[in-house]
């Protein structure tokens, strides 16, 4: 099953390479991994979305938080969470294309917020399945470009990840 | 305040910290830090001949002590010499305290001379490591250092020093911490009374439990609260490998060790028993075989100090997190404050059966008029020495013929590699337990492949006088090797065979020690007496043994815990 865990690790240097060396070296999944500071300066907080059975779930969790630098960490799947990934798409747009890019942008709620004669640069932001949906609905041919932040969650409701 | 050097404060936070014995090798990037010990005499510095063996020192050292163990050495080739003893105590979760030189900060990154990524190569194989940036900083990342390393699961942590930071005419002021305070970093100091409820209220319902015990109860000093919950319970007992000696294994309710070759009883009762204690354990596949077939009736009750210990590899039924001696403490008060007594008929027709699987003596060897077996001169080691010796080994079939044979009623006295399995172990871990321990007898039982890997100890044992005995279990190939390319490739003894091996005796004298060979039967007695009587010398015991002899009982590979080959022809 797909998760996605959120982590608070201390703002110092090589503490992300031991949570990505973690994840290399016991064989475990990385799908996408984001990491900046927070409003606290001392921290930075990391969001990884893993694949893996309950067993598997439970090892990475009790892994990370056994790292010195780990100050505290959710496993965001095991409640209701709202979670977005950013994506930047350059789609080759000319003629008739253009219109039709623009419309289906629109239907995305995505920006065109470049443009060139030839080339419209669109900005989408939402869960990685909408994004995944966007790309094929403008079809694989006319994109020239993708980049993607990687998904970032957060719990709804009360419930906060703080110290 | 004072002030001091980095280099200063670095050797004075040593002795802060209460450290007397460092063991270590010296080169550029260290010379501040060894000039500063050479100017004071409160830290004592062992020089060995290869790092390697420096990390091992200070690993039998804290084996045999229970404190952490310290090693100094410079950056690069140092740093790197040092790997296969740090990985070597972290998998047997041994308390150290690595501090390497590295080259100055202004030159990281431009592989400079003798540079390497210290914290980037030991991540892996480390508790934690820390690198210096300033050196204000020195007093309060060495007592992080020593707390990480000591506290929770204990584990080697490694200390980066950039030379800059020892730089001998930069003063600051010096004031060592008391306390460090981690917020990410709060090792559980009692499990949860509701779990430890449960348990008892499991255990004492239990009508065929075993007590499965590991290294964890003699690094969590729990060793007394187990043997008086064992005998409290009356409940049949095994240990790993790495728990010899938390329980009098002469007791009557000692099975003996379980496992890959552990003894038939062991791993029957485990097989065959409805409830598991599992303390300080952490069921390693050199224990559970084949994890699918593992005990299929057993529920588990397992206490670590390590959550992520437990339901790594078998699901506990009841997760206790928390150090065993406590947990054990509680227990046991729960236990005697219990109406409910264990079910006394249960018991009984429990260990009427273990009885029946002792009698059948899984444990055993062919002897013979001409050849020495290796398991007689291990079980004679432990008749000369009381079964009070300090016994090191490497690893091969000599220590599993020693970890079988030598009678250990005590803690911290077996001392091996179980976790990582290193060859060259032996020799240095002895020398660091002779080294704090001059009055006590320190074997170190080895094989003629191991003891080549660091030999050139032997310079270190005669610059430090440190007597240890060596016993080479010499069978002329390295025989776990051949072991199982007899068993798993029809014999085809592909590089196991020690071709041109030195003679020994020689070379010891060469050293300056005393060598004795033993080729013949008759004499394997009185020349062990002679070389266990030279008390101030140490001595290299080289004896000829069967060259054809395999380790069993050995569990049948994929199988469950009770399917053992028990001789080269039988198997159940
Ligand atoms: C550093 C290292 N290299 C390789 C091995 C694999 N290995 C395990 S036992 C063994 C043979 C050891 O030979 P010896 O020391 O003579 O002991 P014996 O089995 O003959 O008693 C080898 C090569 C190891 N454990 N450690
Ligand atoms: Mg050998």
């Amino acid at each position: 099953m797909r998760r996605i865990i959120s982590v608070l690790l201390e703002n110092e240097p090589g503490a992300l390479s031991r949570v990505v060396g973690l994840f290399s070296q016991r064989n475990y999944n990385i799908e996408t991994l984001t990491v900046a500071p927070t409003e606290d300066e001392t921290l930075s907080r990391l969001t990884v979305t893993t694949t893996g059975s309950d067993k598997v779930i439970e090892q990475i969790t009790k892994q990370l938080n056994k790292l010195i630098e780990v100050v505290k960490l959710v496993d965001l799947t095991e409640g209701s969470h709202i979670e977005r990934e950013l994506m930047l798409v350059k789609l080759k747009a000319t003629g008739s294309q253009r219109a039709e890019i623009k419309r289906t942008v629109d239907i995305f709620r995505g920006q065109i917020v470049d443009v060139t004669s030839s080339v419209y640069t669109v900005q989408l932001a939402g869960s990685s399945d909408k994004l995944d949906g966007f790309v094929q609905a403008v079809g694989t041919s006319g994109v020239l470009e993708v980049v993607r932040t990687g998904v970032s969650g957060i719990a709804r409701g009360e419930k906060v990840l703080s110290l | 305040m004072e002030l001091l050097s980095g280099a200063d404060m670095l050797i004075r936070s040593l002795q802060d910290e209460g450290i007397e014995n460092i063991y270590g090798y010296p080169g550029g990037a260290a010379l501040h830090i060894y000039d500063a010990l050479f100017r004071q005499d409160k830290v004592k510095h062992i020089l060995v001949r290869h790092e390697q063996a420096a990390v091992h020192m200070a690993d039998g050292y804290a084996r045999a002590t229970g404190k952490p163990g310290t090693v100094l050495v410079t950056s690069g080739p140092g740093a790197t010499n040092t790997i296969t003893g740090i990985a070597t105590a972290f998998m047997d979760s041994i308390p150290m305290v690595v501090l390497c030189g590295q080259v100055a900060s202004s030159l990281i990154g431009e592989d400079a001379f003798q540079e390497t990524d210290m914290i980037g190569v030991s991540r892996p194989v480390v508790k934690h490591n820390l690198s210096v940036r300033h050196p204000q900083d020195i007093p309060e990342t060495i007592r992080k250092a020593y707390h990480i390393a000591s506290t929770g699961r204990p584990g080697p942590v490694v200390v980066d020093i950039p030379k800059d930071m020892t730089t001998p005419n930069e003063r600051y002021e010096y004031s060592y911490p008391k306390k460090v305070k981690l917020r990410s970093y709060n090792p559980a100091v009692r499990g949860h009374s509701g779990q430890i409820k449960k348990a008892v209220d499991m255990l004492l319902a239990a009508k065929r439990p075993v007590i499965y015990a590991g290294g964890g109860v003699i690094l969590g000093k729990a060793t007394e609260q187990l043997t008086e919950l064992t005998r409290l319970l009356g409940y049949p007992i095994t240990n790993t490998l790495m728990g010899i000696g938390c329980y009098p294994c002469s007791d009557k309710q000692h099975l003996g060790w379980l496992g890959m070759h552990g003894t038939y009883e062991a791993n029957m009762t485990m097989h065959h028993s409805d409830l598991i204690l599992a303390v300080g354990a952490r069921f390693d596949d050199r224990v559970t075989n084949a994890t699918e077939k593992f005990c299929p009736g057993a529920r588990i009750v397992h206490i670590d100090i390590d959550p992520a210990s437990i339901s790594k590899t078998i699901d506990a039924d009841v997760p206790i997190v928390g150090p065993v001696d406590s947990v054990l403490n509680e227990m046991l008060s729960l236990v005697k404050g219990a109406k409910e007594k264990p079910d006394a008929d249960a018991l009984a027709a429990w260990w009427k059966q273990i009885d029946e699987w002792r009698a059948f003596h899984g444990m055993r060897y062919e002897t013979s008029d001409d050849v020495i077996k290796p398991q007689e001169v291990v079980e004679m080691l432990s008749r000369l020495t009381n079964g009070e010796a300090f016994v090191t080994s490497d690893v091969g079939q000599h220590q599993m013929f020693a970890a079988q044979y030598y009678k250990f009623d005590k803690p911290n006295r077996w001392i091996n590699s179980g976790g990582l399995g290193t060859m060259g172990f032996g020799l240095p871990a002895a020398m660091g337990v002779k080294h704090t321990h001059p009055d006590d007898e320190v074997l170190c039982i080895t094989g003629e492949g191991s003891i080549q890997m660091n030999i050139q100890e032997l310079s270190t044992c005669k610059q430090y006088d440190l007597p240890v005995k060596i016993i080479n279990l010499n069978n002329q190939a390295l025989g776990m090797v051949k072991q199982w390319q007899d068993m798993n490739y029809e014999s085809r003894h592909s590089q196991s065979y020690m071709e041109s091996l030195p003679d020994f005796m020689k070379l010891v004298e060469a050293y300056g020690h005393v060598g004795i060979r033993i080729e013949r039967k008759e004499d394997l007695e009185p020349k062990l007496k002679e070389a266990l009587a030279m008390k101030d010398k140490l001595v290299f015991v080289d004896i000829l043994i069967d060259r054809y002899e395999h380790v069993y009982p050995m569990q049948v590979a994929r199988g469950s815990m009770k399917d053992m080959w028990l001789s080269k022809t039988e198997r159940v």
